[in-house]
């Protein structure tokens, strides 16, 4: 057979009917959990497989269910559901014209919220633009959030950035880069740091699948091995870099939870859209950086149900309906059910949470939008932008924003 | 260790004290101090202990900059003395050393790394560029990274054209950045002290040719040491020498030069072969820039040559040369020359007619001073 090169393609484009049926998912609770500081050698078949807490009949089952108690879950359920409503909102005040751009994490809640829940307030995180769940989960105010993405007078970043680029050193969440994998090797230094300052904190770094690729990558996974540091490095394999299928990225030759075997790092592959074993696998990892067993790496499979970001429609590259045909379902409706099947929840109590998590937004909303939109304004001032360059303000930019002054 | 570092006041406290800007102070603090003499590599070693002796926050690391002390022995003895968790060996990875010290000084750190040579810093460029300079930035405050990047620089030891760069243009360019380019040993560890203990990232290029002895140019001269020179007696303890603050070194009335680094030296061998009564500038600083230092200067002689050694085109001088022109235009008495490497990849064989040497610089003077 005469070789030839391997140009990967997505299993489904525009007008092709999704059949995931071949995506190998193994029994909820079929996979062991080794101890925390096991050999790294010793969760490859972890890296391969997948591990899962949530049955298809609702249960958690297997020695990876957390058992986390009803109010716990129930928190969960909640900060990934206004997640979802925020996300809602935000994308319809865009399209109304309020922002100059926007973007969900729609299908991928349970990534940010289930992990940010199995930290310590302590830990900080270095998350991509796809991890709002973060910020709602630590109590970051949703007004602070919405004046970030209008660029308005109440706006804490005073119009630098483009929206859903948040930060909050309060909050521990990392000024949001947008340049790809950047975060992930800083958040090794942030974790030696804390190793050598001995504070028992860690860092958490999450990238895409996509940026598996980028040196970043390698350099966190090399820097945090060759030192042993307290770190979890997550990768969200959601799929789809905007157009472009994990595929590209090599991942229909291995699974990226399992590159992490070769560095001597432990790898754990994750049915993301499962609140309980994001959570599990992060309290895992977690246990195993605060004891001295150092870095991990986890993969979660997950699905971006909506689209990259306002600029591109997922319409022109894959089948509109695929989020439909995903086999790991929606990670609200799945801990949903599971908490009914508990008996600590119902239809009723979720319909009317949603309400009045709705009705939240909604006010918060026009709160927000009193302090002012990018078209209209009021905006932070122009003169603001000379401040932060450096410490000080040296005097070339005081001339600058002089001239800038007296041009206006 | 097992007791909590506590860097609180490290984090927060300004580092930019009143004496770093008030020269008297400092000046002070600087003529009580027992005088040594060292070599560049003695005081970039020198400054480097003071500040792991004073500041608990100081971590130094780097390709081969651990045990073995560094390739041109910048860090020789630091680790045995402060320990392997303060100055140790990384992986050949610059964008992971960049990346790794600029959460370190997230994490409230004061990291110091080496890039082995200058000519290998591109990888980290996107970690300095986009990220390094501009997260106080894009945080509107709340984050910040003190990161100390050196490097060595500068061509002159036939290491061709990947040990020979001075990329100094580039990270001049990006706003969020530092650049500090010394001379002499006397002034490399007082900018590289200030450079630590400043808040703001710098990128600290350090002259190779002069690691160990000052080099006018002429390579067929025996190779001198920092013992005979003035700036080779270094002050044995803490001292800053301030950024933005550029340096006269040979007052004269009818040229102005401005150098930096290597430049320095074959300058004044330039002016002393020549008749010309020229005033050398050792900028310094590359950001922020003493303009007035610079301009006080051009504005009495009326003329000025600008001298660097990487490639014109886009070059340090162009900065320099459109800022003397801005502010002097009126004074000027003839156009602005600039001495500088051609606009070539640095090469091997033909490394001393790359050079821009004491001849061209005299040729420039002559011509200048003619118009």
């Amino acid at each position: 057979m005469a070789s030839r090169l391997h140009i990967p393609a997505a299993p489904y484009r525009p007008g092709e009917q999704p059949d995931f049926s071949a995506i190998s998912l193994p029994r909820a609770g079929e996979l062991p959990r080794p101890d925390e500081l096991a050999p790294a050698n010793t969760t490859e078949n972890l890296s391969y497989s997948m591990i899962r807490v949530l049955d298809d009949d609702h249960r958690a089952v297997g020695p990876w269910n957390p058992g986390l108690p009803a109010d716990v879950l129930r928190q969960g359920l909640r900060n990934m559901m206004l997640t979802r409503l925020y996300d809602e909102h935000m994308l319809r005040m865009q399209r109304q014209g309020k922002m100059s751009f926007y973007l969900k994490c729609t299908g991928e809640e349970a990534v940010s919220v289930a992990q940010c829940m199995a930290l310590d307030d302590g830990d900080m995180l270095f998350p991509t633009y796809r991890q709002q769940g973060l910020l709602i989960t630590r109590g970051y105010p949703l007004p602070d959030m919405m004046c970030q993405c209008l660029s308005n007078a109440g706006d804490r970043l005073q119009g630098r950035q483009l929206p859903v680029m948040y930060s909050s050193d309060v909050h521990k969440f990392f000024t949001i880069s947008g340049n790809l994998g950047t975060q992930f090797s800083q958040a090794v230094g942030w974790a030696m740091a804390a190793e050598y300052r001995k504070t028992g904190d860690i860092a958490a770094a999450w990238v895409g699948e996509g940026t598996t690729a980028e040196a970043d990558f390698h350099y966190a996974l090399t820097f945090s091995t060759v030192y042993r540091a307290p770190v979890i490095l997550n990768v969200v394999n959601n799929q789809w870099a905007i157009s472009t299928h994990q595929n590209v990225a090599g991942g229909d030759q291995n699974p990226f939870a399992a590159r992490a075997i070769g560095y001597g790092i432990p790898g754990l592959r994750v049915d993301g859209n499962d609140f309980l074993a994001a959570y599990a696998a992060t309290r895992w990892a977690a246990q195993r950086a605060r004891t001295g067993g150092g870095p991990t790496l986890i993969e979660l499979y997950t699905y971006r149900a909506a689209a990259h970001s306002t600029s591109d429609d997922p319409a022109k590259y894959r089948p509109a309906n695929e989020w439909e045909h995903w086999p790991l379902g929606d990670p609200i409706e799945r801990l949903k059910q599971h908490l009914i099947a508990l008996g600590y929840w119902s239809e009723a109590k979720h319909g009317q949470l949603q309400a009045e998590l709705e009705e939240m937004v909604g006010n918060t909303w026009d709160d927000a939008i009193s302090l002012g939109t990018l078209n209209e304004g009021p905006r932070p001032p122009a003169s603001a932008m000379f401040e932060h360059v450096y410490k000080e303000i040296p005097p070339h930019l005081v001339e600058q924003r002089r001239q800038l002054e007296s041009a206006g | 260790m097992n007791a909590v570092i506590n860097l609180q006041d490290n984090e927060r406290a300004p580092r930019t004290a009143p004496e770093a800007a008030g020269p008297p102070a400092a000046a002070s603090a600087y003529r009580k101090q027992e005088m040594r003499t060292m070599s560049m590599v003695q005081a970039l070693n020198s400054a480097m202990e003071v500040m792991l002796e004073k500041d608990p926050g100081v971590v130094i690391f780097g390709q081969d900059v651990g045990y073995f002390g560094g390739v041109f022995r910048c860090t020789e003895g630091l680790q045995q003395k402060y320990g392997d968790d303060r100055v140790f060996d990384t992986p050949i990875a610059e964008g992971g050393i960049v990346a790794t010290a600029i959460g370190m000084g997230v994490n409230g750190l004061r990291p110091v790394v080496e890039i082995q040579f200058a000519d290998y810093i591109y990888p980290a460029f996107d970690q300095i560029a986009s990220e390094l300079a501009r997260l106080r930035y894009r945080s509107a405050g709340q984050f910040w990274s003190p990161v100390t990047i050196r490097t060595p620089c500068g061509g002159g030891i036939r290491g061709g054209q990947t040990h020979s760069q001075t990329p100094e243009a580039l990270f001049a360019h990006v706003c969020g950045l530092k650049t500090v380019m010394p001379s002499n040993p006397c002034d490399a560890k007082g900018l590289l002290i200030s450079a630590i203990e400043d808040d703001d990232p710098v990128i600290f290029f350090e002259p190779k040719r002069l690691y160990n002895g000052p080099f006018d140019g002429d390579p067929d001269k025996p190779a001198t040491s920092w013992e005979h020179h003035a700036k080779g007696q270094v002050p044995a303890g803490h001292y800053r020498a301030p950024l933005g603050k550029a340096e006269i070194v040979q007052a004269g009335d009818d040229v102005t030069i401005l150098a930096y680094g290597t430049m320095v030296h074959v300058a004044l061998a330039a002016s002393k072969q020549s008749d010309i009564n020229a005033e050398v500038i050792d900028v310094r600083t590359l950001m922020p820039l003493d303009i007035d230092t610079i301009c006080t200067s051009v504005c009495r002689t009326g003329r000025c040559v600008i001298v660097h050694e990487a490639t014109r085109h886009c070059g340090y001088g162009a900065e320099l040369s459109a800022q003397v022109q801005e502010h002097c235009f009126w004074n000027l008495e003839a156009p602005i020359e600039r001495v500088t490497g051609w606009d070539t990849p640095y090469p091997h064989a033909q490394e001393w007619a790359y050079f821009p040497g004491q001849a061209r610089v005299s040729e420039a003077l002559e011509r200048i001073s003619g118009v």
